[in-house]
């Protein structure tokens, strides 16, 4: 009879008297706190159930509420029966009414007699916490919390401004050293006692009444005055979500909570059959005899943490419609775009294909079709080629597309004919490498057989959509990687930007590019250009054509060498 | 009648308490089958289902006096609702924990199920699971806003959307829906499942970057019986607010198309469904 546990009910009496007999029929005295809030008549049948059960014993009840002193108190009415009515006690065991022994409770006696001086009790001091939900963590000791976090946010939260505010600050009591902690620990006789029975305790006691949640810091900041050794860990596997919540277990968790080694574990669901009937049942085969270590599952439960904290990236779905900003990543992964080299080189797609690999889609946002790799009509995820589902919804589109097809890589190509909603989009999103060559349209147009007033109403309409989208390129919160030259610019060295472009995509190769696409000619565009120039169209983004001739010569060159 | 046996077995198996139906008018024996249940009650209306603002009278009417103070799920019987875990914890285990983490209500988006060959054809059997004729979807489509006057999540896309409204995706019918709710008698649905007051009860979405808990519904619409079903919904049109609009939606319906493409996806569990980010355990784990 050296461990007595001190059980916490509220709720689910059916499970706390399941595991209250267990641990009487193996030696351990349970002495009962049950919530004053329970009506009397059901505190009463419950009571009566332990009838002829000398070590389950009841304590004096108070009123709970969460987060408050209440449950301190609690917890002391029962320890202090508990140590008085069994001296043999040497280890105190705080559990609640949903926790659940994972190990026979033998084991667990083992494991504190070959600990016999230790408290279990995790005790960290403020400046280490990480976990705390309200981000309060020093002022839980030096403001005061009158108003119901719960019940009255509002009026809690502005009591803590003006406090802060004003400077309102308490005193902390000498010989107390703020620490927080799980509610759940195991704590030694000569430890619990001195923290009962100290001298000062309703100077201590009227403090910690004042603090914020002092079930996590009442014996978590005493323990530390008297203990002679403490380890810093709970006995109770216990994980929190994002919300501060506990975690609940179900029959489905059963391997891992074996898997965990802990000896006891909150909080179970009530109706959970399989876990009550396997972890009761002493007679099963124990194959296990490691030491606690709930680390091993918490890798499970930080990955649920990030789902619902942080969620996937990239994801737009019922589940996960973040706000403006919120995003944490418009797209999934990272695709690129590229404009203008289409029209400089001729058959550029299937080259960048054998390239790149991945899929290399046409135009994806040309006004009258989708132009998917392949000439699909629908790609992964069904995503169709409806230009007009697509223009419903063109950032969806593109996030979409990303997301079902994640894993491989992804380019398109966009240009100033294309349905300009999606540009802004592109220049936000981290995701994009978006290479540019601005003012290729005229490529086409100067060998183009229309009448020349079409010509130049065309070029107009492409220079004024390619002049808005190099706006949006330019301005702030711009987050793509872009690499932008003008036409001009970028025939002076076709080879060395376009490296550049794919080695930044793909990672450096060690191959030089040796089978570049071939150019089109563009001899006749200076001459094109001036004649633009004297209709009336100033041509603002293909660059310095000034002295053109030898540097397409140049380029020319440079083109020949590297095919060969 | 051809889908009722098999959804009263499937969300019983969920831990449905009681459920209850309305029966709007059937002549197929269904109200026969209904009254040998031992957990169904059922009402009968031989009103249209128009006049009662697409079944949202009788909802409100039902939810309010017998809903109160419980969980309750609603659903139009072609729907099955599926979630995260649902094949070993039952709706107990998932509404204790909503209760817990103080949620009141959780969406779930209706997923379109249709079949390899021509919608029509083949047979279902109403007692065996309908998906094994039906196993295939769209797995990412779907396009959304946030609607700013009920705040509630508008989603559209799926196989309708491609199939029968790719040059006016804006009439594409609406898939967000919240069917769980704990109801209280003050609270209402506006436009069938899709959205109810008071308008915090639509915030079943992760806004902060988050998941939340969030479940799918097999629709189960296109069973073989959907050609007769389509004829029949014409002629009475009952199923749309502005009817004559639709009549090329029913006309393609009719004509037997296959929905089935290459990039289809083929059914194979919640967990298919997590992976795909369709639903979402929402840190439920």
């Amino acid at each position: 009879m050296t461990l007595g546990f001190v059980l916490l009910v509220h709720t689910a009496f059916d499970r706390a008297e399941q595991v209250a007999r267990y641990f009487a029929a193996n030696d351990c005295p349970v002495i009962i706190h049950v919530d004053g809030k329970v009506k009397p008549r059901t505190f009463k049948d419950f009571r009566d159930r332990f009838q002829g059960e000398p070590l389950v014993r009841f304590s004096r009840r108070t009123r709970v509420e969460w987060g408050t002193w209440s449950l301190v108190r609690a917890t002391q009415f029962a320890a202090e029966r508990l140590l008085d009515n069994f001296p043999d006690v040497r280890h105190v065991f705080l559990a609640s009414g949903s926790c659940l022994p994972l190990r026979p409770v033998a084991q667990l006696k083992d494991y504190l007699a070959t600990h016999p001086e230790t408290d279990f009790i995790e005790s960290v001091t403020t400046h280490q916490v990480t976990w705390t939900v309200d981000g309060l963590e020093t002022e839980r000791f030096t403001l005061r919390f009158p108003f119901s976090w719960r019940k009255n946010r509002r009026a809690f939260d502005t009591y803590v401004r003006l406090q802060r505010r004003f400077g309102l600050r308490r005193r902390i009591p000498d010989g107390i050293s703020p620490h927080l902690g799980s509610q759940w620990w195991c704590l030694t006789r000569r430890t619990l006692e001195s923290i009962l029975n100290a001298p000062d305790r309703p100077a201590v006691d009227s403090y910690f009444s004042k603090v914020w949640i002092p079930d996590e810091s009442y014996f978590q900041s005493l323990s530390r005055r008297y203990s002679a050794d403490i380890e810093s860990h709970s006995l109770t596997l216990s994980k929190f979500d994002v919300q501060g919540k506990p975690h609940v277990f179900y029959d489905d968790h059963q391997p891992l909570l074996e898997r965990s080694d802990c000896f006891v574990a909150r909080k179970i669901w009530p109706h959970a059959e399989r876990l009550y009937s396997t972890f009761l049942d002493d007679e099963r085969p124990i194959k296990r005899h490691a030491d606690p270590n709930p680390g091993k599952i918490d890798r499970v439960f930080s990955k649920a943490n990030e789902r619902r904290g942080r969620g996937r990236p990239g994801l737009y779905s019922q589940a996960r419609f973040p706000a403006p900003g919120f995003e944490n990543g418009l797209s999934c992964a990272r695709y690129n775009v590229f404009s203008g080299f289409e029209q400089v080189f001729h058959q550029f797609e299937p080259w960048l294909a054998r390239r790149l690999g991945g899929r290399v889609h046409g135009h994806l946002y040309h006004p009258d079709q989708v132009e998917f790799a392949g000439g699909e009509t629908v790609m992964n995820g069904c995503l169709s080629d409806s230009p007009a589902l697509r223009d419903y919804r063109p950032e969806q589109f593109l996030t979409n597309l990303l997301w079902s097809t994640r894993g491989e890589r992804q380019s398109f190509f966009y240009g100033p004919g294309d349905t300009p909603q999606i540009g802004s989009f592109l220049a936000r999103d981290p995701n994009a490498t978006l290479a540019i060559i601005s003012g290729a349209w005229v490529v086409p147009l100067h060998t183009s057989n229309m009448d020349f007033d079409e010509i130049k109403a065309e070029a107009a309409r492409l220079q004024r959509a390619e002049i808005m989208f190099l706006r949006t390129l330019r301005a702030t919160g711009v987050a793509a990687r872009v690499h932008l030259w003008t036409l001009a610019e970028f025939v002076e060295q076709p080879i060395e930007k376009l490296q550049n472009i794919l080695d930044e995509i793909t990672g450096p190769g060690p191959r030089r590019l040796t089978d570049l696409p071939q150019m089109r000619d563009i001899s006749g565009l200076p001459d094109f250009l001036l004649q633009l120039r004297n209709g009336g169209i100033k041509p603002q983004v293909v660059g310095d054509f000034g002295s053109m001739p030898t540097r397409i010569n140049r380029a020319a060159q440079e083109r020949s060498q590297n095919v060969r | 009648m051809d889908r009722l046996p098999y959804f009263v077995q499937h969300h019983r198996a969920l831990g449905i308490d009681h459920f209850l139906i309305v029966d709007n008018d059937s002549d197929d024996g269904t109200a026969k089958w209904l009254a040998d249940q031992p957990d169904v009650s059922t009402w009968t209306t031989p009103h249209g289902y128009k006049a009662s603002r697409f079944g949202v009278d009788w909802l409100t009417v039902l939810l309010a006096r017998y809903g109160h103070g419980h969980w309750c799920l609603t659903l139009d019987a072609d729907e099955l609702f599926v979630y995260a875990h649902h094949d070993r914890r039952n709706l107990r285990a998932l509404t204790d924990w909503l209760d817990v983490t103080g949620r009141p209500t959780m969406g779930a988006m209706m997923l379109d199920m249709y079949p390899r060959g021509a919608l029509g054809s083949g047979a279902s059997d109403p007692e065996k699971d309908p998906i094994a004729g039906i196993p295939y979807f769209d797995a990412g489509n779907y396009v959304m806003i946030r609607q700013p006057k009920l705040q509630n999540l508008w989603v559209q896309g799926g196989p309708r959307a491609r199939a029968f409204f790719r040059a006016d995706p804006r009439r594409a019918p609406t898939l967000s829906k919240v069917p769980l709710v704990r109801w209280n008698r003050r609270y209402a649905y506006v436009s069938s499942t899709h959205s109810l007051l008071p308008r915090y009860l639509n915030h079943v979405y992760g806004r902060h970057g988050g998941e939340a808990p969030t479940g799918i519904l097999l629709h189960t619409k296109f069973l073989p019986t959907i050609l007769s079903k389509s004829v029949e919904e014409m002629s009475r049109r009952q199923h749309f607010e502005n009817s004559n609009l639709y009549d090329e939606y029913y006309d393609a319906l009719a004509s037997g198309p296959v929905l089935w493409t290459e990039a289809s996806t083929r059914y194979h569990g919640w967990q298919q469904l997590e992976g795909l980010g369709l639903l979402s355990r929402g840190g439920w784990d």
